[in-house]
């Protein structure tokens, strides 16, 4: 038998010594993770928390549904009309190309969207919808929704999408949206959420961008938990958000149809207001362009050819033209004389045809000259002489003033996209954008509407409202947000001396219903519905003194871009006003050939508040008025029923 | 012929065993498993399937092992020990051949009704040969430095196959558990101090190598090392797993989110919830409170062994026992560690509670044998 030895009980205490030191460096290790877990789960805790919760939940925007429009009788402009898209799955798809080559018997699937759509499958988590086509037909949706259980993974959904009936006749008035695009964002400040939302789509241009703030509403949200890979696993909450607002605008779709329709395919603008609230009855602008192809994402090719077109029928010409006013201007020129009492309204002007103004020869339409004029025969057969003699007197700064207190050079606070201020110069004006002095010559220039004088439709009609009226009428083209009537644009009296008004408005009269007035060509006969207007035709060219001694080259000799703005503006009925119209066609040669005519037909058709009859007009001009209106009233050829058809 | 042999007649016999077992120690490990369950149960989303299930199968198969090998007299065990090794080594071989290919590593072989890990095997067979081993050289042979080269040769041998594997966890852990048993054997410090300086030298090594064509570990290896060293360089990518852990574990709080209502692993954002990374779950749903009982729990077990191989006669159920303890502490340690973001992700399962069969078995195993040494004991 054998004891433990003293070396061997001498091991066994040493191990026992390790044993209990290494226990103990053990305890100190549990002692540290202790401390660590308290670290992480007392003192870190709300961090910690906070940050599962971040892990957790996630907020999903719920888009708002944009606010419709509508014009002064209810007629729908611009709508919210379901359009369809086929959405796949690819964890319910199985085999994807499978179910995308059968989907592709059934519907035509564009290839490049298609390739685009298969990537965005691959790398997304195989819960995630992707969008295989958009903008689906009714039809092909259908096909879709009988062979669903042969198409695993193939959801039809339905979503909105902005539509406008009214298609070209609204374009430059309602706009249109487009999705968001980086630009957008970057010209926003602290940009919504709700436009990060793929799809959204947000106002471009006229109403549409310009009443954004109302017609967007609000964006909902709901808060979902989600797992790691984002798999939505059930929603927390939700707050619903708030839709954007309908506007009613003071627009008549009627009216605006016809004037878009008789402009035609000339490149002009033409302006109805009410003379008493200033409500825009129509505002027309060609040629113009389907704001549906925006919508859409226009094709390059479409884009550039409305782009690069020499109309501009991107352009909204009655507030963003800028045209010299011409002869539209001459009752402003003599309206800021009668004001200041430097002429009575018998005073006669000799014209020879000329007027020298300081050493420069300042010519009249009619070379020959007009005679003895007084303040109805100039305006009534637009003589110049007459107005650079009576601008000489009055002086620019008068002038101006004048031109400004009827709205022309100022800048009306419209929700339309590009509104111009025009140019209704001064001394001072010339000293401080020009650099240089104003000079006797510029004058004249001023007082027929040439020269620096630049003026839009918009403003002209306004002008031509306030002479009807004497009141300082503003536009409106909101009539009503939500059901909510806006502010009249009906404004105080101007302050003018009736009896000078009185006899501009008489002297308009003339301009169209006397027999040497250069609007005689375009009267109404009608009683009660006459109308009173000023023709105007502007130079976009100087005529040199060799050109004048050969003979003006007539207009039809001129390329287009060279030729004279055709200017008209009128008010009617006469004796009790209630419409404002002003007519630019660009380069359409004189105002009483181009625009006197188109302005008639447009103030009869808001007069009658549709066709007219036949005895309103001149009894020789009636067969051609008929064969006009036939075919004006018939249906443009491309105007289809719905939008559903897909570009 | 060693004292143990001579003192038969005192140690009990019989049935009379079940009466001496370390009843502690098994009403610990109970516990321990039971935690296992209860939060298998909790990260299946309220299931017994796809893990508690098999957990407490294993378990009970686990426990039945225990007993058996409780039963059967420690030297037995002891005179088992050479051949628990080389056979342990053999499927160490073995898996390089026939092993099944899992997470970039050849680990286990498929013996058709469980998998077995002979890396798990060899952690257990090879302090039991080196208790063996100090059990027979005579004592004053111990800091001999041919008789330190042995056992060095012992552990190193099958560390370098696991680390072929390669598996630097299970690496580490045997480096540690050798050594930390041939410290206990009684092996002078002086030894130790010179390791300890050459592991520092081999570190600074295994640093110099990385981009080398000579470089000692994998690719995946180093960047384990990167992430754990600023796991928020990377926080979606390699450095995810620790920031969610520890997001885990810090939103538990003190009393956690309540059992069931862990949102970071209800909705995956753990990594390996049901093994590597069960002790976040347990933190995030019992809190502080919940992880500081299953910490005290380990520590009471770890207590316990050592009051036990304290109270043996003999040199092999002493080691054999520290050795068992020191394993497990081991174990809980390292994966403590790595949750909480001490230490980097080295694929240490927590003991008892992660989902997986041959480490339970071959534990309570082990457990059976640091019974067998308490129930052999002269009394």
């Amino acid at each position: 038998m054998r004891r433990p030895d003293r070396l061997s009980q001498a091991l066994g205490r040493t191990t026992s010594r390790r044993a209990l030191l290494l226990g103990g460096v053990q305890l100190a290790f549990a002692g540290g993770l202790a401390l660590r877990m308290r670290q992480l789960q007392v003192d870190q805790a709300d961090q910690f928390r906070l940050l599962a919760e971040e892990n957790r939940v996630n907020i999903q925007l719920i888009p708002p549904t944009r606010g419709e429009l509508f014009d002064r009788e209810g007629k729908i402009l611009a709508r919210n009309s379901p359009s369809y898209r086929i959405v796949i799955v690819r964890e319910n798809a199985g085999d994807v190309q499978d179910v995308v080559a059968r989907l592709s018997q059934l519907v035509s699937l564009d290839e490049e969207d298609l390739i685009d759509a298969i990537e965005e499958i691959r790398k997304s988590p195989p819960f995630v919808p992707v969008t295989l086509a958009d903008r689906v037909s009714w039809d092909e949706i259908s096909k879709v929704a009988v062979n669903l259980p042969a198409l695993p993974g193939i959801t039809p959904e339905v979503g909105l999408t902005r539509e406008y009936p009214q298609r070209g006749d609204f374009a430059h008035v309602v706009g249109y949206v487009g999705p968001v695009s980086d630009y957008d964002l970057s010209q926003i400040e602290d940009p919504e959420p709700v436009l990060r939302i793929p799809r959204f789509q947000l106002g471009k241009v006229g109403i549409e961008a310009k009443r954004e703030d109302v017609l967007r509403g609000k964006a909902g949200a709901k808060r979902v938990e989600v797992n790691a890979t984002g798999r939505v696993m059930r929603e927390l909450d939700r707050r619903e958000g708030e839709a954007g607002a309908d506007l009613q605008l003071t627009v008549s779709a009627d009216l605006q149809n016809y004037v878009q329709a008789r402009l035609g395919e000339e490149s002009a603008a033409a302006v109805v207001l009410d003379v008493d609230s200033g409500d825009i009855l129509a505002s027309a602008s060609a040629p113009s362009y389907d704001p549906n192809l925006f919508v859409r994402g226009i094709s390059v090719a479409d884009y550039r050819a409305l782009n690069e077109h020499q109309y501009r029928p991107l352009a909204n010409k009655t507030v963003q033209g800028l045209y010299p006013p011409g002869s539209t201007f001459k009752m402003i020129t003599v309206l800021a004389a009668l004001e200041e009492g430097m002429i009575g309204t018998e005073d006669t002007v000799w014209c020879p045809g000329h007027l020298e103004v300081s050493g420069r020869k300042f010519h009249c339409w009619k070379r020959g000259g007009h005679g003895h004029v007084d303040l109805v025969t100039s305006l009534k057969r637009s003589c110049d002489v007459y107005y650079y003699d009576l601008a000489v007197k009055v002086g620019i700064d008068k002038i101006s003033a004048m031109a400004k207190r009827f709205g022309l050079g100022v800048k009306h606070d419209l929700p339309m996209s590009a509104v111009a201020t025009g140019l209704a110069p001064n001394r001072d004006w010339k000293e401080r954008v020009r650099g240089e002095s104003w000079r006797v010559g510029d004058t004249a220039n001023a007082s027929i509407g040439q020269g620096y004088m630049l003026s839009s439709p918009m403003q002209l009609a306004v002008m031509t409202a306030r002479l009807a009226t004497g009141r300082s009428v503003t536009p409106r083209l909101v009539k009503s947000i939500n059901g909510v009537e806006q502010p009249s644009g009906a404004g105080a009296p101007m302050g003018l001396n009736e009896n000078n008004l009185r006899v501009l408005r008489r002297a308009m009269y003339a301009v169209c219903n006397d027999r040497r007035g250069t609007a005689y060509g375009s009267r109404i006969i009608a009683d009660g519905y006459r109308m009173a207007g000023k023709t105007g035709t502007s130079q976009v060219r100087n005529i040199t003194e060799a050109e004048r001694r050969a003979g003006v080259i007539r207009n039809e000799d001129l390329p287009w871009e060279r030729r004279d703005h055709a200017l008209f503006v009128d008010f009617a009925p006469y004796d009790r006003p209630k419409y404002a119209v002003a007519v630019v066609v660009e380069h359409g040669g004189g105002g009483s050939k181009a625009a006197a005519p188109i302005a008639r037909d447009v103030t009869l058709q808001a007069l009658y508040g549709g066709t007219p009859p036949l005895d309103a007009y001149p009894t020789k001009d009636r067969d051609r008025i008929a064969a006009q209106q036939r075919a004006l009233n018939q249906p443009p050829p491309d105007d289809r029923p719905d939008g559903s058809d897909r570009a | 012929m060693s004292y143990l042999e001579h003192s038969v007649k005192s140690v009990p016999g019989g049935l009379r065993k079940v009466l001496f077992l370390n009843w502690p120690i098994i009403l610990l490990l109970v516990s321990v498993s039971g935690v296992g369950f209860l939060m298998l149960y909790s990260v299946a989303g309220g299931s017994f399937s796809p893990w508690a299930e098999p957990q407490m199968k294993r378990f009970a198969l686990g426990f039945a092992v225990m007993f058996v090998v409780a039963m059967i007299p420690i030297w037995f065990w002891r005179n088992m020990a050479v051949l628990g090794y080389v056979l342990s080594v053999l499927l160490l071989i073995g898996v390089e051949f026939f092993g099944t290919v899992g997470m970039g590593a050849q680990r286990w072989i498929d013996l058709g009704f469980m998998r077995l890990q002979p890396s798990e095997l060899m952690k257990i067979t090879l302090v039991m040969l080196l208790a063996a081993y100090y059990d027979w050289l005579a004592p004053r042979r111990t800091s001999r430095p041919v008789w330190v080269l042995i056992p060095v040769l012992m552990i190193l041998f099958p560390t370098f196959l696991v680390l072929r594997q390669p598996d630097l966890g299970t690496s580490i852990l045997l480096l540690t558990a050798g050594g930390g048993l041939m410290f206990l054997a009684g092996v002078h410090w002086a030894y130790f101090a010179a390791v300890l300086a050459m592991g520092v030298g081999l570190v600074t090594a295994v640093f110099q190598s990385r981009g080398t064509p000579w470089q000692l570990l994998k690719d995946y290896q180093y960047r384990r090392i990167d992430t754990f060293l600023d796991p928020s360089s990377d926080p979606l990518g390699a450095g995810y797993h620790i920031t969610q852990s520890k997001i885990a574990l810090g939103s538990g709080g003190i009393t956690g989110r309540g059992f069931m209502q862990g949102t970071q692993s209800r909705l995956n954002f753990l990594p390996e919830k049901h093994t590597d990374f069960i002790f976040t779950t347990l933190a995030e749903e019992f809190g502080f409170v919940g992880g500081l009982s299953l910490l005290t729990l380990y520590a009471l077990l770890i207590l316990f062994c050592i009051a036990s191989a304290l109270a043996a006669r003999d040199r092999f159920s002493t080691l054999v026992t520290l050795g068992i303890a020191l394993n497990f502490f081991l174990f809980f340690a390292v994966n403590m560690s790595m949750v909480m973001g001490l230490a980097p992700v080295v694929g240490v399962p927590l003991p008892l509670v992660s989902y997986g069969g041959s480490a339970m078995l071959i534990l309570m195993a082990a457990f059976g044998i640091v019974q067998s040494a308490h129930i052999h004991r002269p009394r």
